[in-house]
């Protein structure tokens, strides 16, 4: 009897750590937001951007991780003297953090440009903008996926 | 070759500031799926775009996989004079490809 309830005992365990790896492993699979902000701090250096100049245009909802619109505007002149040098576009859960960088000339006219992106999952899309004076301005935004990139590339055999 | 689509007004006023539209067909693999013997895709993918103006340049973008298949940018440059524009792709293997259009500034 009680090598039985001890049998019960470990396979309940067994059963319990299994659900944890099972929750865990695609988590350990992507990126996270730690990774992000290494990735964020290997771009820019140890900087602390301030918030603002930027204006996100994402849908707050995608059906599918595998083309999310993404319209970035920057509020700037770009006059020779006062421009964006450059932007990155990260998403802090894909595996890939970094999806773009985009380098802006005088020449631009307007700091705004657009595009399409993969989203692994639900998450937050960050935009780093560096000025020509060096100051550095962010934004997020949150986009809820509902099939992400991921979920139909991933390895499944 | 990779088939382009360039979208570039053909007459701008001095000092407008005009929108650019560009795509290329790639597939942008991005190295996470795998085909249906189960084998990886090695990743594929587009690595730079430049858009240049007059001979000079005016948007770039360094492309990463996370960017979706056919990559599409839509941006802005301000016409000063009638040139060309000139637009560039180069993938990871250093294959070229070009578009060209031109402005006319009234």
């Amino acid at each position: 009897m009680s090598s039985r309830q001890l049998t019960r005992r470990v396979a309940v365990a067994r059963l319990g750590a299994g659900c944890v790896l099972v929750a865990l492993a695609p988590l350990c699979a992507r990126g996270g937001e730690t990774e992000t902000m290494s990735v964020i701090r290997d771009t820019f250096g140890d900087v602390t951007p301030k918030t603002g100049r930027i204006t996100l245009e994402l849908p707050p909802l995608a059906e599918s991780g595998n083309s999310v619109p993404l319209k970035v505007s920057i509020d700037s002149p770009m006059t020779e003297a006062d421009h964006v040098h450059r932007v990155c576009i990260f998403a802090n859960r894909n595996p890939r953090p970094l999806i773009a960088t985009v380098i802006f000339t005088p020449q631009a006219g307007k700091a705004t440009f657009s595009t399409t992106m993969r989203l692994s999952d639900t998450q937050d899309v960050i935009a780093i903008a560096e000025f020509s004076d060096g100051t550095i301005w962010t934004e997020q935004a949150r986009v809820m996926v509902a099939v992400g990139a991921c979920d139909t590339l991933q390895r499944r055999f | 070759m990779p088939n382009t689509r360039v979208r570039v007004p053909n007459t701008a006023k001095a000092g407008e500031v005009v929108e650019i539209r560009a795509m290329i067909m790639h597939p942008m693999e991005n190295g996470f799926r795998v085909d249906s013997q189960g084998t990886a895709i090695p990743v594929h993918i587009i690595t730079d775009f430049v858009c240049s103006y007059d001979g000079a340049e005016a948007f770039r973008v360094r492309l990463e996989p996370g960017l979706s298949a056919n990559p599409t940018f839509s941006f802005f440059i301000r016409a000063t004079q009638s040139g060309p524009v000139d637009f560039l792709w180069q993938d990871q293997d250093g294959t070229i490809t070009k578009a060209s259009a031109s402005i006319e500034v009234t």
